[in-house]
């Protein structure tokens, strides 16, 4: 029962760190309506970048995060202007990105795939020597406070002029650009910041699990799309916007104890892969099904 | 005002679906011109107005408002002196977002925008003030998702928005022709409020004949690219929707092709 508690507690303490990039994804999927792939490979930056600056440059752990979330924003610019000004279609453009990071990833790592932070001072290891805490509450702790801290900027930023001009970009481009917006602008300047808030989470990730990993970012948009959905399940009732972030946050703490309990009753955590995929398939499914089915049945022959 | 000079453009040059849209279209408007334009299917009277906007841009001639050549801004810089409406009313504004932050996004036309809040709580009389004008009702429901407005409400706002921080040129795209009869009629007669109310230069693209005449101080026809009619004043009040069908046999040699003109006659 206590082993249970613990991979809960570590399944929670993970949704709340991954959930900062389900943040980013929520910007460009639902914010843009862009499928932003560079995800994967801004996630694996975020660590690899974060891990080499605390091991090799002995940087501060706080430090090599914004460095992680840096490195993240310049991924996603260059998305960004594959995406708008050389008008390559952005889940192209994001693929393009993201396999161009794996070579990137592994120049960052020196050629090594994997990189341990076994006796670094990490931000959770710095947390619990001032606290005292546990490591599972001190990670939590951190993660939760970065969380509010994010939802935060993104509550404020968007609802700034600028912020406003990329939601209407996402709404209406041809209204917003007659209104004098340069939605080429706004495009690039929201797959920056989406990927910043990307490779803050890989930083985080990285420091808390003590090592970065080429692979880390494998599949990790399609762990923020089902987080997204399931946080949509859920919450989708509450309309604020605050509250349409917090969700995302939450649906990412549901997807991994929804992962930790299905890994503890034996399913294979090779296939975890395959039921995340399921999860968004179903969802994307779903309401296309229902509307179908309305249509079908509304029809009648002879009319009223 | 505007100054439209040798303006041309094909779209698909050199392959097989090559048409040649604009053929040369001249055109000077004064301060305060209600201009209405008419024409056949295809006469190329959406294109000029897209052309003046800056949806694509022109194969040769020249754009000038105000003594400022505009003819190689992008859309988003243009927007800085024109206001539009378009014929789809779902085009003109955000459906996902509220009336009020619509109507922030359009007072900001062509400003820089930066990280100041973007609708401050001194803005909002203002809006509940411009919306009451339109006698809808909009302004008690001014933080509802524009999504909930039915097409003729949406094409009244879009216009308001167009206005709201006053442009140079007002561009109207058969903005009533998505709308039922009784709508198109109260979004015309906003439409001629505030345009005399704010003194507004307005190019008005219609295909109701008898609207073309009866509002505005000015009337062109186009054709196959050109513009082939230009009546003002005094004469143009005299108008019949006959006259206009005569004049377009005698300038065309061919009989009036747009449908909905015929039936709207």
């Amino acid at each position: 029962m206590s082993g249970l508690l613990v991979s809960l507690q570590d399944a929670v303490v993970q949704g709340v760190l991954w959930g900062i990039m389900v943040l980013g994804v929520y910007i460009t999927y639902k914010l843009l309506d862009i499928a932003d792939l560079t995800v994967d490979g801004s996630f694996a930056m975020g660590g690899c970048v974060c891990a080499v600056m605390i091991l090799n440059f002995h940087v501060d752990p706080w430090v090599s995060l914004g460095v992680a979330a840096a490195a993240g924003m310049a991924a996603g610019a260059v998305t960004g202007l594959l995406h708008t000004i050389f008008e390559i279609p952005a889940i192209l453009a994001g693929i393009l990105t993201q396999i161009g990071l794996w070579s990137i990833n592994l120049r960052i790592m020196g050629g090594k795939s994997n990189v341990p932070l076994l006796k670094t001072d990490t931000i959770m290891s710095k947390f619990i020597a001032v606290t005292g805490l546990s490591k599972q509450a001190a990670a939590m702790i951190i993660g939760i406070g970065i969380a509010i801290v994010m939802i935060s900027f993104l509550y404020w930023f968007f609802g700034t002029e600028i912020g406003s001009a990329m939601r209407a970009t996402g709404n209406n481009q041809a209204m917003i650009r007659a209104q004098g917006v340069n939605t080429n602008w706004t495009k690039l300047l929201a797959l920056t910041i989406s990927n910043g808030l990307v490779g803050l989470s890989g930083g985080l990730v990285c420091q808390s699990q003590k090592y970065a990993d080429i692979g880390m970012g494998t599949g990790a948009i399609v762990i923020g799309l089902a987080a997204i959905v399931i946080g949509d399940v859920l919450m989708g009732k509450l309309r604020s916007f605050a509250s349409k972030l917090i969700s995302a946050v939450v649906g990412s703490v549901i997807y991994f104890v929804i992962r930790a309990m299905v890994l503890r009753m034996g399913m294979d955590a090779n296939d975890m892969k395959l039921l995340s995929a399921a999860i968004v398939a179903v969802a994307l499914c779903v309401p296309v099904m229902m509307n179908k089915w309305r249509i079908k049945k509304s029809y009648t022959e002879g009319g009223e | 005002m505007l100054d439209i000079k040798n303006v041309r453009k094909t779209f698909n040059k050199n392959t097989i679906n090559e048409k040649k849209a604009l053929n040369g279209i001249d055109l000077h408007l004064n301060e305060g011109d209600f201009v209405t334009v008419i024409g056949g299917n295809g006469a190329g009277k959406s294109t000029m107005l897209n052309m003046i906007a800056g949806v694509y841009p022109i194969d040769s001639g020249k754009i000038q408002i105000d003594e400022i050549n505009i003819s190689r801004d992008p859309e988003y810089k243009r927007a800085k002196y024109i206001g539009r409406v378009f014929q789809d009313p779902m085009l003109g504004t955000a459906a996902g977002m509220e009336i009020q932050e619509n109507m922030a996004l359009a007072y900001r036309r062509g400003q820089g925008r930066g990280l100041a809040w973007g609708i401050r709580t001194s803005e909002k009389s203002y809006y509940y003030e411009a919306l009451k004008k339109l006698g809808l009702g909009l302004q008690d429901r001014m933080t509802n998702k524009v999504g909930l407005l039915s097409g003729g409400q949406r094409q009244a706002l879009t216009l308001l928005m167009a206005t709201l921080k006053k442009p140079k040129l007002l561009l109207l795209d058969e903005h009533t022709a998505a709308l039922d009869p009784k709508t198109a009629k109260k979004v015309l007669e906003i439409t001629q409020e505030i345009v005399k109310e704010q003194n507004l230069t307005t190019l008005m693209i219609t295909h109701n004949m008898k609207d073309a005449i009866q509002i505005g101080n000015r009337l062109v026809m186009m054709h196959e690219g050109r513009i082939i009619y230009d009546v003002s004043g005094e004469e143009k009040k005299k108008l019949e929707v006959e006259d206009l069908l005569k004049k377009f046999e005698e300038a065309s040699g061919e009989e009036f092709s747009n449908d909905r003109m015929i039936l709207a006659k």
